[in-house]
């Protein structure tokens, strides 16, 4: 077990209640989907995992001292004013590594992601996948082993969607990494995920815990599968279910 | 040059020939006495008569302009860093910096100038052109600087950044544009602020432009009047152009306002 969530709430300073009593745990190398209705407090759940916020009641625990944490939000959020290396560069510099060290880092992040090409163009010369490949370049620079995406491609149009999910699968492969991934898009939860997470409408709960963790490699073709129909149904009646009741 | 700009520089010039031409006719056919209207080319061989002075004066005037102007940028975002830091800051000293701004400059004149003893005018002036140009960049700066975007703001947090670490590299490029809009107020101002403070406080030892377009108005010289009147404008046009592309070249990668038309 990477985490555990044991019996979080959050109350926000204006009363809002937005997770009540929520359990989960996530194992290391997972790839974990938070699906639900807007304002359910998935991203209340990612921050408090990346520790931007603290529960109200209840207890966020890492069971061995908390990795390094990537964060990917919805609209790549990148500093207009720098160029791509530094914004990928950022996270380094406020962690005050050595300057070698980061060149080596942004270099091997930028390749990673495909845009060494790119380390110097600003980011409105980048089209709205590259931005969030910068984004991601940026979350991984400093090594991080967990990664924490809101919404990462809800802006995107459906073929770059499509792309960089796969990229995406490549990278959770490759690295190793524990992704915690929001989405609003049922397929893209299940395409992506070894688990998804649905959860109630606010204060959100977890209303349906679905793994799946075959196939290990997905192409296109998995969309056609009935494995994937059946899984991407179960998620669906979840969320129905739940919007039914009152 | 393209034709935009051919027009963007032409088109004003064009207008400025005519209107001296019309000017210069008008004043002959008309036969208006110098002292009312000088004819430019009247205006012109005043100032290169009273040449030497004039560049005395112009001198002074651009000098307290420009320590002006950089006293009231450096307190400007002095202050606004320290606004940015704290809503009770802000809350206890805004309102003290509204009242300085809304104080007619001309009313605290004498006062300024019996702190700072008769003797010392351009000083008084310099403090009176400061007290004008601070306001438009402190309001924008703290403006600025508190319009960083939220999620950039989160990601400092993720890496535990220091309160400096998040001025210096998210707050102060976010205020940017916000700090180049006020300056380009706050420079005009300045110059503003340095005539009408020579006006006020200015008898005796201090001798800028300002005081040249009294003694003139006195002496009746009108045409010397307006060839200071032409060096302060054509100081003011000095710096907003200079500010102007200043703005342009600071925010030219990254900001919609300094993107070139497609
Ligand atoms: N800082 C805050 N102060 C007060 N209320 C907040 C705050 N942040 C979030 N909320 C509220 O908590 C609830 C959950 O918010 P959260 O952003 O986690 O939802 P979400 O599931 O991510 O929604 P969406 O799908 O629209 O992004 C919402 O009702 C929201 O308005
Ligand atoms: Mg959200």
């Amino acid at each position: 077990m990477l985490l555990s969530f044991d019996n979080v709430t959050k109350t926000f300073p204006n009363g809002t209640l937005a997770l009540d009593r929520v359990n989960l745990s996530i194992a290391s190398g997972e790839f974990v989907s938070l699906v639900g209705p807007s304002g359910c407090g998935k991203s209340t759940a990612l921050r408090l995992i990346a520790g931007l916020i603290e529960p109200s009641a209840g207890k966020v625990a890492w069971t061995h001292a908390k990795p390094s944490v990537g964060f990917v939000f919805q609209d790549a959020a990148l500093m207009p004013w720098a160029t791509v290396a530094k914004n990928v560069r950022l996270p380094l510099e406020l962690t005050r590594k050595d300057d070698a060290e980061a060149d080596r880092r942004v270099a091997d992040t930028l390749e990673l992601v495909g845009l060494t090409k790119f380390a110097n163009a600003y980011p409105r010369e980048l089209s709205g996948g590259m931005r969030m490949r910068v984004s991601i370049a940026r979350a991984l620079a400093t090594d991080a082993s967990v990664l924490l995406m809101d919404e990462p491609f809800a802006a995107l149009d459906e073929l770059t969607r499509d792309r960089l999910n796969d990229e995406l699968r490549e990278l959770w492969a490759v690295k190793n990494l524990t992704i915690v991934f929001v989405t609003h898009s049922v397929y893209e939860s299940v395409y992506l995920s070894s688990r998804v997470i649905a959860m109630s409408q606010r204060p959100g709960r977890v209303i349906a815990d679905i793994a799946m963790t075959e196939p290990k490699t997905r192409t296109r073709d998995f969309r056609m599968t009935t494995a994937y129909g059946e899984r991407c149904r179960d998620v669906r009646s979840a969320l129905q279910r739940e919007l039914a009741t009152p | 040059m393209s034709r935009e700009r051919i027009w963007g520089y032409g088109l004003p010039a064009l207008v400025a020939v005519a209107t001296m031409g019309f000017w210069e006719w008008i004043v002959y056919a008309l036969d208006i006495k110098h002292f009312v209207l000088p004819a430019p080319s009247a205006i012109a061989a005043a100032a290169i008569e009273s040449w030497g002075s004039l560049m005395d004066a112009t001198w002074v005037t651009i000098r307290v302009t420009v320590i002006a102007f950089v006293l009231a940028l450096i307190f400007g975002i002095a202050f606004a860093t320290l606004f940015a830091q704290s809503r009770t800051i802000e809350r206890a000293l805004f309102p003290y910096a509204v009242t300085l701004q809304v104080t007619p400059v001309v009313a605290i004149a004498p006062l300024i100038l019996i702190w700072v003893g008769p003797d010392n005018a351009e000083r008084a002036v310099l403090i009176l052109a400061t007290i004008v140009a601070f306001f438009p960049i402190l309001a924008n700066a703290t403006l600025g600087l508190r319009s960083a975007d939220r999620q950039l703001h989160e990601l400092f947090d993720l890496y535990g950044a220091s309160r400096w670490q998040r001025l210096i590299r998210l707050q102060f490029p976010a205020a940017l544009p916000n700090i180049l809009t006020g300056m380009k107020i706050s420079g005009g101002l300045a110059l503003i602020g340095a005539v009408v403070a020579e006006f006020a406080a200015g008898s005796g030892t201090s001798t800028g432009l300002a005081w040249v377009i009294l003694q003139a108005g006195f002496n009746l010289k009108v045409a010397k009047a307006f060839a200071a009147l032409g060096l302060l404008a054509a100081i003011g046009i000095t710096i907003y152009a200079l500010l102007s592309l200043l703005e342009r070249h600071a925010l030219k990668h990254w900001h919609e306002s300094a993107r070139p038309p497609e």
